[in-house]
């Protein structure tokens, strides 16, 4: 009794339409559209596959992923370290550093668009004060440079996010194992790699799937900025989902996209749970 | 004697940081994480025309020639007021219902024993795979075919119930006593009763945690919205400013108003509750 409206609601707006997408994927189907549906087995598959805006686009999520996950990971873990130290201010810091995780994303967005502007921008102002006018990127306008200001606008939007997490992590670490370290005579660097870091393990590997997940699905920023433009600089394979799903109203083929995304996503997390087993046994 | 001394030496020096290479790397870290607020609000109380000459300098960060008018203009572009009022409505109701119904399904799956609830477990772990981005698609097809587009409640509703919420939960009941319920059932309290007057106010900070976290998706959903409405009247904050972008002049004082204006009440529940913001982040953590 308890659980039935929990049940109902989740098989409502998951599980059924999950298992229509499925079905659908292997259909004609369009959004509003009055033709006949017809099985298609997997020619939507097929195409989605042969498709070389797909493959850019997944190259794109790629390459999102690679740089995010090491950067923002990195940056967090120092920003945790930080604000974890027995200074004044501390808890003034770690505020300000989690304060971009409540700005909505699409307001972030619009914020970034005006200081990215090329011409206009804060950060080319800056860039070119400090180079004498030699490093002023295109930013959003240009196809070397929109994916790294998608990129900045994601870690700037969310480090604070995984930096609590990880804070969490450090502050799970029994204090004796630093002073038996220190007393051993280990370094602050010794203490890192061989203290902190394998304490963190368990969360480290948390943050870093969470992250990848997160990079798969990168949209919102995407789709406020660019649309995947310039030329799908940014295109990713969510922005292709909607763009195939919504705008073209091809949801048979979308349905296609969101099985294959899926099946993506829970490879990643399986590889996740590998990762947790063995350190457990 | 000697052993109380050695005490006293090894805490008067313990290892001495220099704090200064700290204070710059946090200092040049907040600058990075708090220029763009602090540009957003100078522009939203700036006269519009002086925004993008001011733009590319140091001049970006001061409301200078002072101007309150853009909040007037953004909330008659945008229909603001009825947008907040439609933000408000869904993250409120869904975040009150989704309590309701994650925590009466977490603690289902924790304490009452019936026959599906190991397999039922297994598979709420299951679906916290499943991403919404997935389902949107066809969920968007059910939801035309039943006519639903357009409203507020179809914001809401496939947002309730969620798989990692109900999960978050149901470790936090996993963890308490169960002396306490079992004293309380034989005083005589039904399952609800025991629910009601005695979980729920030990749960407390499980509630806070997922409200919150519940709250901040909610507010900030821009997918599920952007395709079920297409009329200002139903549509949450975040979509509305596309409105902004679309409909020339584009005026930056008008967008930098609207966008404080859907950034600043979330900024001060932070600020008002951050405590708990901080722990239910890193309980969420905890799932790991």
């Amino acid at each position: 009794m308890f659980s039935l409206p929990g049940l109902i609601l989740l098989g409502l707006f998951l599980i059924l339409p999950f298992v229509f997408a499925i079905y659908l994927s292997f259909t004609n189907q369009k959004l509003a559209s009055p033709l006949p549906v017809r099985w298609v087995g997997f020619d939507n598959y097929h195409r989605v596959l042969t498709d070389g805006d797909f493959w850019r686009a997944f190259a794109n999520n790629l390459l999102f992923a690679a740089v995010v996950v090491p950067v923002q990971t990195g940056l967090a873990l120092w920003m945790a370290i930080l604000v974890n130290k027995r200074i004044r201010a501390a808890k003034v810091f770690r505020a300000i550093f989690f304060l971009p995780v409540v700005v909505v994303m699409t307001v972030a967005a619009v914020i970034w668009f005006l200081l990215l502007d090329p011409n206009r921008g804060l950060v080319n102002g800056f860039l070119g004060a400090i180079t004498f006018g030699a490093v002023e990127p295109g930013w959003l306008q240009s196809t070397l440079w929109a994916m790294p200001a998608i990129i900045i606008i994601s870690i700037w939007q969310g480090a604070g996010f995984q930096m609590i997490i990880l804070l969490a992590g450090l502050q799970d670490i029994p204090q004796e194992l630093y002073e038996a370290a220190s007393i051993d005579g280990a370094t602050k660097r010794q203490q890192f790699f061989y203290v902190t870091l394998p304490q963190l393990r368990n969360t480290l590997i948390f943050v870093i799937t969470i992250t990848m997940i997160l990079a798969f699905r990168l949209f919102d920023q995407v789709w406020a900025l660019t649309r995947g433009g310039p030329l799908n600089s940014t295109d990713t394979v969510m922005v292709q989902l909607v763009d195939t799903g919504f705008e073209r109203k091809q949801i048979a083929v979308a349905s296609a996209i969101a099985v294959i995304f899926f099946v993506v996503v829970l490879s990643l997390t399986l590889i996740q749970r590998i990762f947790l087993k063995e350190e457990r046994s | 004697m000697s052993t109380a001394a050695e005490a006293t030496t090894r805490k008067a020096r313990p290892v001495r940081e220099r704090s200064w290479p700290t204070y710059l790397a946090l200092t040049l870290l907040a600058v990075f994480f708090l220029f763009p607020l602090v540009m957003m609000l100078a522009s939203a109380f700036k006269q519009d025309a002086a925004i993008l000459p001011d733009s590319n300098s140091l001049k970006a960060f001061i409301p200078n020639p002072f101007d309150g008018t853009n909040f007037q203009d953004a909330a008659d572009r945008a229909d603001m007021w009825i947008l907040a009022r439609n933000s408000a409505i869904i993250s409120i109701v869904t975040v009150i219902a989704g309590l309701a119904v994650n925590s009466t399904f977490g603690y289902a799956l924790a304490r009452l024993p019936f026959k599906m609830s190991k397999p039922l477990l297994l598979g709420v772990i299951a679906l916290t795979i499943i991403p919404f981005q997935a389902v949107a698609i066809p969920l968007l097809f059910l939801v035309s075919e039943l006519g639903w587009r357009d409203t507020l409640y179809v914001q809401m509703l496939p947002f309730i119930a969620s798989p990692l919420f109900t999960y978050l939960f149901y470790s936090f009941f996993l963890a308490i006593p169960t002396e306490i319920e079992e004293a309380a059932r034989i005083d005589g309290c039904g399952p609800v009763r025991t629910f009601w007057q005695v979980v729920l106010p030990l749960a407390k900070p499980a509630f806070a945690t997922v409200g919150i976290l519940q709250f901040l998706q909610i507010w900030g959903e821009y997918l599920w919205p952007v395709l079920v409405t297409t009329d200002s009247s139903v549509r949450p904050l975040p979509v509305g400013i596309a409105v902004f972008y679309t409909q020339p002049p584009i005026s930056w004082g008008d967008i930098m108003a609207y966008a404080t204006l859907t950034v600043v009440p979330m900024i001060v529940v932070f600020i008002l509750f951050q405590r708990w913001f901080i722990q239910s982040v890193a309980r969420s953590g905890l799932k790991g």
